[in-house]
């Protein structure tokens, strides 16, 4: 696993995001046993305490679960595994919209201009 | 549980007041980058933790104590310069570590150093800057103690090394001890540090969460401390 930080954003936020990504994607699987804060700490060279917060933060959403002494898992319910997804796709959408308005072009060019990539 | 804590700490040499009534405590668990300029006070600071240096006035405590022999049990200390004799050989050294420190663990040692290519049979004196420095490391981090200090780690070692001393670092620092480190090289240890403290001309100008800074400075700690001590 290769991850590389903005050292101007909170690092942890940004391996929640990561983590997140890495679900989705299913590199973690559903039901999968992920690294122990150790690995992840060396694997991605990022202090323990981050990468415990993070973990914290994405158990707060129930994406990970933690079995007693087994160590922590990524959720089994596929439906908020699909929600996540939603909500990713969701941000992207949201951070290319304001990046068109900022070009000064409208939603309805942009669905024009969609259009027609989708058509070459 | 506070490791260390330092009480109204002052200390001066002659008529220079090199530290200004320094009160800070360092926690267990957490790796701390202590930065600050050229001068600024951070190895006197170290050297105050270390037994090295007595403080003029105030107080400095290490687990509740006075430092001593109990301190220097629980503290693994990488100084800026090397201390070792440059005739030894690298199995010599692992004996005079095992005999120095009873939490001294050889065959993590042994490991580490065969991982970086360095065999027993070498000498000291025939190695680079940049391995010397490496070896020490090896030989510090190996310790199973409560507080690792290192200053300059990375100094003299190219980038390439720097992510494994790094890794190095992070794979040792077990649960519950504690890192000071001290550098220049703010830029390569910014993503393992919890605690950030500055130093300025003597005294504690800045002593925060590394990820609060981030949050509402929005910038790397590196460029913060460039703007903090711009010349």
């Amino acid at each position: 696993m290769e991850f590389e930080f903005d050292d101007d954003k909170p690092i942890y936020k940004q391996l929640v995001e990561k983590l997140k990504l890495e679900i989705v994607l299913g590199h973690f699987q559903s039901g999968e046993k992920l690294p122990s804060v150790r690995e992840l700490s060396t694997m991605i060279c990022v202090n323990p305490n981050t990468i415990q917060r993070s973990l914290a933060e994405l158990e707060n959403e129930h994406l990970i679960y933690t079995k007693r002494t087994a160590g922590k898992f990524v959720t089994e319910d596929e439906n908020i595994i699909h929600q996540l997804k939603q909500e990713l796709a969701k941000d992207k959408i949201d951070s290319f919209v304001s990046d068109i308005e900022t070009l000064g072009l409208k939603i309805e060019d942009v669905i024009k201009l969609l259009k027609e990539r989708k058509n070459s | 549980m506070e490791l260390v804590e330092f009480k109204n700490l002052s200390k001066n040499f002659g008529s220079k007041e090199v530290l200004k009534k320094i009160n800070l405590t360092i926690e267990k668990g957490k790796i701390y980058g202590l930065l600050g300029p050229n001068g600024s006070g951070k190895t006197t600071m170290i050297k105050i933790i270390n037994d090295l240096l007595q403080p003029t006035s105030g107080e400095i405590l290490i687990n509740g104590c006075e430092p001593g022999i109990e301190s220097k049990k629980i503290i693994s200390f990488l100084p800026e310069r090397t201390y070792l004799n440059m005739n030894m050989k690298v199995s010599e050294l692992i004996q005079f570590f095992k005999d120095f420190y009873e939490d001294f663990d050889e065959k993590k040692a042994v490991q580490l150093l065969h991982k970086l290519k360095i065999k027993e049979t070498d000498q000291l004196k025939n190695m680079s800057k940049g391995t010397k420095e490496k070896v020490q490391l090896v030989m510090v981090m190996s310790r199973k103690a409560d507080l690792y200090i290192l200053d300059e780690p990375i100094g003299g070692v190219d980038p390439a090394s720097r992510d494994y001393i790094l890794e190095t670092i992070l794979t040792n620092f077990n649960d519950g001890s504690s890192i000071i480190i001290s550098t220049h090289l703010i830029s390569d240890i910014e993503k393992i540090l919890d605690q950030v403290i500055f130093i300025n001309q003597g005294k504690i100008v800045l002593n925060e969460d590394a990820d609060t800074i981030r949050k509402k400075k929005k910038t790397t700690i590196d460029k913060l401390f460039r703007e903090e001590f711009k010349c």
